[in-house]
């Protein structure tokens, strides 16, 4: 039994494919662009890799197909789906196994043409909601952003501060989708599409791909980049269906990212970097204040006047997030590289300086699957 | 109708629900062991874990706990409004509210509960003024 998984395993590699539009591309083909580049950044030979971790929206048997596509003979496979949070759940359960020695080099990787490809609805189980056609993803986010203005006055010009924060990161990262100067105004008056949530409060929809490697701390520093250790984790959910949801303005990540914060040993003010799953600009809001960097309610003012842009107290969606960067559909696994590039020192002009620690928190279906990752250098071990 | 349902009763839950929807009747379950009320349908109470649920009638009242407006072009039958509604015994449930504009539904709004028609599916939804008298 170990007393927790604490600094047991380390990022030591990762890839990602440009975010541009790849047409003419399976999803397949994209994350294999992915994985090439991890395995060419960790130094290693593909056949190291024992460890699958991986899930998507378009096949059921994800694990099984990428053992087969990129030759791989695994010891140990995850395909559990958590909607778009999965992959920081899958860092949890790699670092489980790799501690365990289930698997001694651990591959994470997502890839999807949502941008390029043939439109793909994810399996659907009927629910009691059907009939009254929420706009699901969009609707059940409305829902909360709604509940969230009349508890605490938050107001849409708070909301466009999310938006136009991510931009402002979005601008100083090439890779980024969307670069175009945006201002308050642009987002309250973009077309409506679920009330409260404008056009530019929803994220962007593009291709993409990403692949992480992750080993134990004993061959940490065996590989060429600076290890990135996985410090502290928690999962957390408690609905899937919106109408289940307990407090729409009170997610699960409150409790995942207190087991988090306890297991890192490690507290909001000294995180340095912060990447959150900004499906749409309430999101950033709800995680900043059940993650404790601001108090609840109190989200809409931590944003305002530029807060959490570039030049603000809190470094936050430094890739330019899901808004205005990149996401392919599921985004856990760029907020999770995002993190390791920030603490490797790797990011260039959007790199916040001296970055030690960094908290991710990866949200999944409606709100409804919330999980946060502490990662850290070498001398926060 | 049996007040009650055995683990092998059939049918199940949601087609019961879904049955007595048919018949115009708005009926949720109750846990006999805990007695909260249950909703959606389930085989187990959510709370205690109990299989001893039974159908009981509802009020039909119920407040607006958040609101939103689906935004669709006219000609495809225009914006349509979606709620979460707090009904009277604990559950919450999504739902429409149908006699005001949809922008003008507001959290903590008295609704009470009919079953119409929404597509040509039989749907509970929701009224702000009293829509005459209930069967259930």
């Amino acid at each position: 039994m170990v007393d927790s998984l604490r600094g047991n395993a380390a990022v030591v590699g990762v890839g990602l494919t440009e975010f541009t539009g790849m047409p003419g591309h399976t999803h397949m083909e994209i994350m294999a662009v992915a994985i090439e580049r991890a395995i060419k950044d960790a130094g290693i030979d593909k056949n190291e890799i024992d460890g699958i971790f991986t899930a998507n929206f378009v096949e059921m048997l994800t694990p099984l197909s990428v053992a087969e596509y990129f030759g791989l003979d695994p010891t140990y496979m995850d395909g559990t789906n958590t909607g778009g949070s999965v992959f920081v759940n899958s860092m949890q359960s790699a670092a489980a196994a790799l501690t365990l020695g289930l698997c001694n080099v651990a591959l994470i990787c997502y890839g999807s043409n949502s941008a390029t490809g043939p439109f793909t609805h994810p399996p659907h189980m009927h629910t009691v909601e059907d009939v009254y056609k929420p706009r699901n993803p969009i609707s059940p986010y409305a829902l909360a952003a709604t509940r969230h203005m009349y508890e605490y006055g938050t107001t849409k010009e708070q909301l466009a501060e999310v938006a136009v924060s991510a931009r402002k990161w979005a601008q100083l990262n090439p890779a980024a989708n969307m670069r175009d100067d945006l201002t308050i105004e642009d987002v309250v008056n973009a077309r409506m599409i679920v009330d409260p949530l404008g056009l530019l409060d929803c994220c962007l929809v593009s291709d993409g791909g990403a692949a992480m490697i992750m080993v134990r701390k004993d061959r940490a520093k065996d590989f060429p980049k600076k290890p990135v250790y996985m410090l502290g984790v928690g999962s957390r959910t408690d609905h899937n269906i919106i109408s289940a949801m307990p407090d729409l303005t009170v997610t699960p990540a409150k409790a995942a990212a207190e087991a988090a914060f306890a297991m890192a040993q490690v507290k909001p003010s000294d995180i340095d970097v912060v990447e959150l799953y900004d499906a749409f600009t309430i999101n950033t809001i709800l995680f900043l204040e059940d993650m404790g960097f601001c108090k609840k309610g109190e989200g809409g003012h931590f944003v305002s006047n530029g807060n959490i842009a570039p030049g603000g107290s809190l470094p936050v969606n430094t890739n330019g997030g899901g808004l205005s960067c990149v996401h392919p559909g599921m985004y856990g696994m760029f907020l999770m590289i995002e993190a390791v590039q920030q603490l490797r020192g790797e990011c260039g002009d959007r790199q916040v300086a001296g970055a030690r620690l960094a908290a991710c928190n990866g949200n999944g279906g409606f709100l409804a699957s919330q999980v946060t990752a502490i990662f850290g250098t070498e001398e926060t071990l | 109708m049996a007040d009650t349902q055995n683990a092998i009763a059939n049918p199940g839950p949601l087609q019961v629900f879904e049955e007595n929807l048919a018949r115009g009747e708005f009926r949720i379950q109750q846990c006999k062991d805990c007695g909260k009320h249950v909703f959606y349908p389930r085989q187990l109470c959510n709370h205690c874990g109990s299989s001893a649920l039974k159908w009981v009638a509802v009020s039909g009242k119920g407040i607006v706990y958040s609101t939103s407006v689906v935004r669709r072009r006219p000609d495809k039958g225009g914006d349509y409004n979606i709620a979460l509604i707090d009904l009277e015994e604990g559950p919450r449930m999504m739902g429409r509210v149908m006699d005001v504009q949809p922008s003008e539904v507001k959290i903590g709004m008295d609704v009470s509960a009919h079953v119409g028609m929404l597509d040509d599916k039989p749907a509970v939804v929701f009224y702000t003024k009293e829509q005459g008298d209930k069967e259930w």
